[in-house]
């Protein structure tokens, strides 16, 4: 029997703020133990929360960039329960007014070969609310060992509906969601550091069925290849426990990404029993319409929007704009490459760059901003092959030369003679006619109106020249003579 | 609104992670009972037309700038710790 998965995704992000949540200690990853507490985080008696308002420009932003309603009115809840990683026993959330609701995030599948760009799809949001994240627990073999340098860390919670079907829509979300974040800069989203953190909420039913099967919450995806492989993973082991003539049971799933299995987690047998009530630490928030203009004057374009402006004003192929769309930095710097280079010469700067100058930044283990290479070297050195002046070997030459040095492309093929030659249209000539002379065949062919038999002549030519004849001079030289024979 | 559930005191006492003598169970329902018996009281007015609120002052938007502070010391974030090792606190094995 043909089976659909349906899978939600639960994604937590980490907002990048330079103090927590409720109060004005420093928020960070990779600090020694216990080195970002105060009073506040410690839940020490007669402390109360302040809160931090960068923390909601950041989570109305991605709401914004991800359209979302803002919700005029929003407000905190308690949410109880007892935990070592939670000093206060209670976690500060949103429960029943998030300040964001519905929205969507687009994807795209991948398509036919990687050439091809896939269906895309927008993939609705139930939500996304803002809480404080928890403090770090280390399991030893006797006890575990409480970190909070995390706890208030402002964290959002994204929910998706239940509207992905397999686990290349669940990449391909998570691949989106954390590019829109990183653009917006609300967000690092490594998931290394546990920056974006995702569980997935996974039921099979057969086609055609419209009742949601029994869904089983897989935890522990902890990079976005794994939520791919554990929620395929999943999806398979639902699908066995169906057709050997069992039933899935709702439980929580520990994947794991090493051996590709997974496990169930002992829960406790009691549901859940948060008692949420409205904490009266903290004031509701009300976001008016001029806050909303205020943060949406500081939406970037997002990936695949610039993606489809790539394609427009610059006729980039996609094997070109799949690459740069999801790096803004990246991005940014090919426009003003182009705008040295010009609009017509986008495509050539576009190879340099996703050819030339990730392999040399590959190489050397440079972010761009390290690079030597600036967009003002791409363009003249585009320039200088477009004049004829250099050659492609050649300019490949000077790339490797220009990202190791950061001098100019001229001063480069001028230092290393890299230019083309020769300057002396005496010998050019003398070459062109021996090589017209050598061949009747093709002199015949492109006077009977072949244009392209003048091809024949080049090779000669540019063996004579060693190679470092300037192809456009060739040309024009070589039909200069012919138009006179 | 419906009658208040039940008052379970065991529930109430493992949610609230305290263990209670029988004395306590005996004395606590009989208080907790009050309350819930307030709230159900409370939850007779008629609050058609009424707002809900959280808060009973119409404040909205207290905040502070994002800025970083310093926070504690290490020693002083401990203080409270019953036991620590590695500048971290240390609790019975916990596995969810």
């Amino acid at each position: 029997m043909p089976y659909e998965a349906v899978i939600g995704l639960e994604v937590h992000v980490q907002v990048k703020t330079a103090s927590k949540i409720f109060t004005r200690v420093g928020a960070g990853y990779g600090h020694e133990p216990n080195t970002l507490t105060n009073e506040v985080v410690l839940a020490l008696p007669g402390t109360l929360p302040v809160m931090n308002k960068a923390a909601l420009d950041a989570i109305i932003k991605a709401g914004l960039l991800l359209g979302c309603e803002i919700a005029p009115v929003c407000k905190w809840d308690r949410k109880q329960y007892f935990y070592p990683d939670s000093p206060k026993n209670y976690q500060i959330s949103q429960y029943d007014q998030p300040i964001c609701l519905g929205g969507s995030v687009e994807i795209e599948l991948p398509g036919a070969s990687r050439n091809v760009m896939g269906e895309h799809k927008k993939i609705p949001l139930t939500r996304i609310h803002l809480e404080e994240d928890v403090g770090k627990l280390n399991h030893g073999a006797i006890d575990s060992l409480v970190d909070y340098n995390r706890a208030g860390t402002p964290l959002m919670e994204i929910v998706s509906e239940p509207a992905l079907h397999s686990a290349e829509e669940a990449y391909a979300y998570l691949t989106s969601l954390r590019a829109t974040m990183i653009y917006g800069g609300i967000s690092d989203c490594d998931m290394e550091k546990g920056q974006l953190r995702c569980d997935a909420n996974i039921s099979i039913r057969p086609v055609g069925e419209t009742k949601l099967g029994t869904k089983v919450e897989l935890k522990n995806l902890n990079s976005i290849s794994f939520v791919r492989d554990g929620i395929a993973h999943e999806i398979k082991r639902q699908i066995a426990v169906l057709e050997r003539g069992g039933t899935i049971i709702q439980e929580t799933r520990d994947y794991d990404g090493m051996t590709g299995t997974s496990q169930s987690l002992r829960t406790k047998e009691e549901a859940h029993d948060y008692r949420y009530f409205p904490d009266p630490d903290l004031m509701p928030v009300q976001v008016d319409d001029a806050w909303k203009s205020r943060i949406r004057a500081t939406c970037p374009e997002l990936p695949f929007d610039k993606q489809r402006r790539f394609f427009e004003q610059y006729q980039l192929p996609y094997t070109l704009t799949s690459v740069l769309v999801w790096d803004r930095e990246l991005a940014d710097w090919f426009e003003q490459a182009v705008q040295l280079a010009g609009t017509e010469k986008a495509q050539a700067v576009g190879n340099w760059i996703v050819n030339d100058l990730l392999r040399e930044l590959g190489n050397a283990k440079q972010t761009l901003a390290e690079s030597k290479v600036t967009p003002a070297h791409v363009a003249a050195l585009v320039k200088l092959i477009d004049a004829g002046t250099v050659l492609t070997n050649a300019a490949k030459e000077i790339f490797v030369d220009m990202a190791a040095t950061g001098e100019m492309p001229e001063v480069i093929a001028d230092h290393k003679g890299l230019k083309a030659a020769p300057t002396n249209t005496d010998e050019l000539e003398q070459w062109c006619r021996d090589a017209i002379a050598g061949n009747a065949k093709a002199l015949a062919e492109f006077k009977a109106g072949k244009d392209s038999a003048i091809n024949a002549f080049k090779g000669p030519v540019m063996k004579a020249a060693k190679g470092k004849a300037n192809p456009k001079l060739v040309d024009e030289t070589l039909r200069k003579l012919l138009a006179s024979m | 609104m419906s009658q208040p559930a039940a008052l379970n005191i065991d529930h109430v006492a493992k949610l609230a992670r305290i263990a209670l003598t029988p004395e306590e169970k005996t004395r606590f329902s009989a208080q907790l009972g009050d309350v819930l018996h307030h709230i159900e009281q409370l939850s007779k007015v008629d609050v058609s037309g009424v707002e809900p609120t959280a808060h009973a002052f119409p404040v909205v938007n207290v905040w502070a700038d994002d800025v970083a502070r310093p926070g504690l010391p290490v020693a002083d974030a401990l203080r409270n710790a019953p036991a620590q090792r590695d500048n971290m606190i240390v609790v019975p094995k916990v596995v969810e």
